[in-house]
């Protein structure tokens, strides 16, 4: 490991990148993710890297499927609306079967939105806007050290799977600074060195007798719905490989919070306060939201009497932690909306009123 | 601290609108007029203007941009009445800029309002930011500010800090490493900026001409608590 420095989220997860490897990084400016494709621009040719600023998002997709498809590692980012305009791009990769590394450096909308943090992406990232059967793991990081090892581990998920990953983060995360310990740099995959690491890419024939061919297409409905099953036993796999949660004294609470990223900041500054009050609380952090961490949810006892969603935005995860919950306990939403912030004396003021109706 | 006008440049996340609103503070406990000037319209967050109603309990003025949405919207602009403060010789401004060369630029539409004035212009150093974590960088950023703005910089201002994890051998460090860059450009280290609660440990561990340089005690402004909860990873 090398020594600790001082980051702003965006640098950081550019570094972080750099550092796993990826030589391609493909964007489009847009708020508050521009520090993040200035440091690439600036970074990424001093490492042999390619920097290419795209004129759209709709760009910005199809050149990363490119890149993917001739076997690069490649990151592109952006933030909400951006990302919405990727989704045609998206569902066409998954078909492919192109890895790809998606950071959605998240704001609040809809529409324009505002440039102010927001987790109201969640439907965009997990359900996506793409057509088709199609899944792409969401990863959710809290802090700038998580962000920065998610980041730097998600080419080689994106690899092994041969599908999209995604790293959702809100606009806080990707502007706050941060000390972090930056990873041991790898070695980028040579280019000579492709085809045999990715059998399936684009290399050229050379010496064999057939040539790949990689499409986001399928001629009749058999070869179709093959495809589709296929990308389903994968999805498969990915439910069972990738979901991951951090529980914290979830076993004694009698309320139990689940949140992600800052929100999950928040939440823990809200617990240190409930407890001076009397109430027990625990979290359910998850660092995944596709696949969601269904199991996490089988730790919680008889003493828990409700599950309270804290989110930035109007309760899109809430769906998910209904599902896991299967009915056991109430649940329950905190939220603002907006872009706005809301103080853990607020939250704590709700939960209070909350449990009271419980207890 | 006879000087009126005080102007905070440096590389982008360096701490300057920390630095400057603590100094906007030390100074109003002596002086009646003080006005804190946000020039910042490079970040979109955290920034100086978002304190506006707090600091004037305190009795400081806040100017920069007052359109009533910039704070949710993104307009590189500025209020006209930023430069009144410059030119009040009774008032002392501390002007809080953009990070590096490209932020530090608009200071040049003020130049009329600041170049008759007694100034200070100080260049706030983090050497935990991986752009100066050298004395070469460092002095690079400083060049690159200097060529923007046309001014020199007249001081060094060490803030080597990790946020919470910052220890008082941090700032040390730090004080050292600004007086590597003094030797090198004859910029002197004005201030040390440490953390309230590092400061006795701090001045403790201070030898020589370490000693006489002034000690900003940093109370975190712009930060909120929240923002350093230690999750479990």
């Amino acid at each position: 490991m090398t020594r600790k420095v001082l980051m702003k989220g965006n640098e950081a997860f550019g570094e972080a990148a750099i550092r796993a490897g990826c030589r391609f990084y493909v964007g489009y400016p847009i708020t508050p993710q521009n520090e993040l494709v200035e440091y690439m621009s600036r970074e990424l040719p001093e490492h042999g890297g390619t920097f290419i600023q795209s004129e759209s998002e709709l760009a910005t997709i199809n050149i990363a499927y490119g890149i993917g498809v001739a076997g690069g590692d490649c990151l592109i980012s952006s933030s909400s609306p951006g990302i919405a305009l990727m989704q045609e791009g998206f569902s066409f990769a998954c078909m492919a079967e192109v890895p790809i590394v998606i950071l959605n450096v998240s704001r609040s909308g809809p529409g324009i939105g505002g440039i102010q943090p927001g987790q109201s992406d969640y439907f965009q990232m997990t359900r996506g806007g793409g057509n088709g059967d199609y899944r792409i793991p969401v990863f959710t990081p809290a802090t700038m050290q998580e962000a920065v090892n998610t980041i730097y581990g998600s080419f080689e998920i994106a690899n092994r799977y041969r599908n999209p990953v995604s790293i959702m983060v809100d606009g806080m995360m990707g502007q706050m600074m941060e000390p972090v310990v930056l990873p041991e740099a790898k070695a980028p995959l040579a280019e000579e060195r492709i085809a045999a690491e990715k059998p399936w890419a684009l290399v050229g024939r050379g010496t064999k007798p057939t040539r790949n061919v990689i499409k986001a297409y399928a001629p009749n409905t058999t070869i179709l719905e093959t495809q589709v099953l296929r990308l389903f036993k994968k999805y498969e796999s990915m439910e069972a490989e990738l979901p991951e949660a951090v529980l914290t004294d979830v076993e004694d609470a009698e309320m139990v919070f689940v949140a992600y990223g800052s929100a999950a900041r928040i939440v823990a500054e809200v617990m240190t306060i409930l407890k001076e009050r009397g109430i027990r609380t625990g979290l359910i952090r998850p660092k995944t939201v596709w696949p969601f961490p269904n199991g996490a949810f089988d730790r919680l006892g008889e003493r828990t009497k409700i599950v309270v969603s804290v989110e930035l935005s109007m309760g899109q995860m809430i769906d998910d932690i209904e599902r896991a919950v299967r009915g056991r306990y109430p649940v329950r939403l905190i939220n603002r909306a907006g872009g706005i912030i809301p103080t853990s004396e607020e939250i704590s003021r709700i939960a209070e009123e909350m449990i009271g109706a419980y207890r | 601290m006879d000087k009126k006008v005080f102007i905070i440049g440096g590389h982008y996340g360096s701490g300057k609108t920390e630095v400057s609103l603590n100094l906007a503070l030390e100074n109003r406990a002596e002086r009646t007029k003080v006005a804190l000037i946000d020039l910042d319209i490079a970040n979109p967050y955290f920034r100086s203007r978002e304190k506006t109603e707090e600091f004037s309990k305190y009795g400081i003025d806040i100017f920069g941009n007052f359109f009533r949405d910039e704070v949710t919207l993104e307009i590189p602009a500025l209020a006209a009445n930023v430069r009144a403060p410059l030119e009040d010789p009774e008032t002392v401004s501390i002007v809080d800029l953009g990070g590096d060369g490209s932020g530090a630029k608009v200071l040049v539409q003020f130049m009329r309002a600041i170049e008759n004035r007694d100034f200070e212009f100080y260049c706030v150093i983090n050497r935990n930011r991986p752009e100066t974590d050298s004395p070469e960088k460092a002095i690079s950023m400083i060049s690159e500010i200097e060529a923007a703005t046309g001014l020199k910089i007249s001081g060094l201002v060490n803030n080597s800090h990790f946020l919470t994890e910052t220890t008082a051998d941090d700032i040390v460090a730090g004080a050292v490493f600004c007086r590597e860059i003094e030797k090198r450009n004859g910029i002197p280290l004005r201030i040390n900026c440490c953390p309230e609660r590092l400061t006795d440990d701090f001045s403790a561990k201070l030898s020589g001409a370490d000693r006489s340089v002034p000690i900003l005690p940093i109370r975190m402004i712009m930060r909120d608590a929240w923002l350093d909860q230690i999750l479990t990873l």
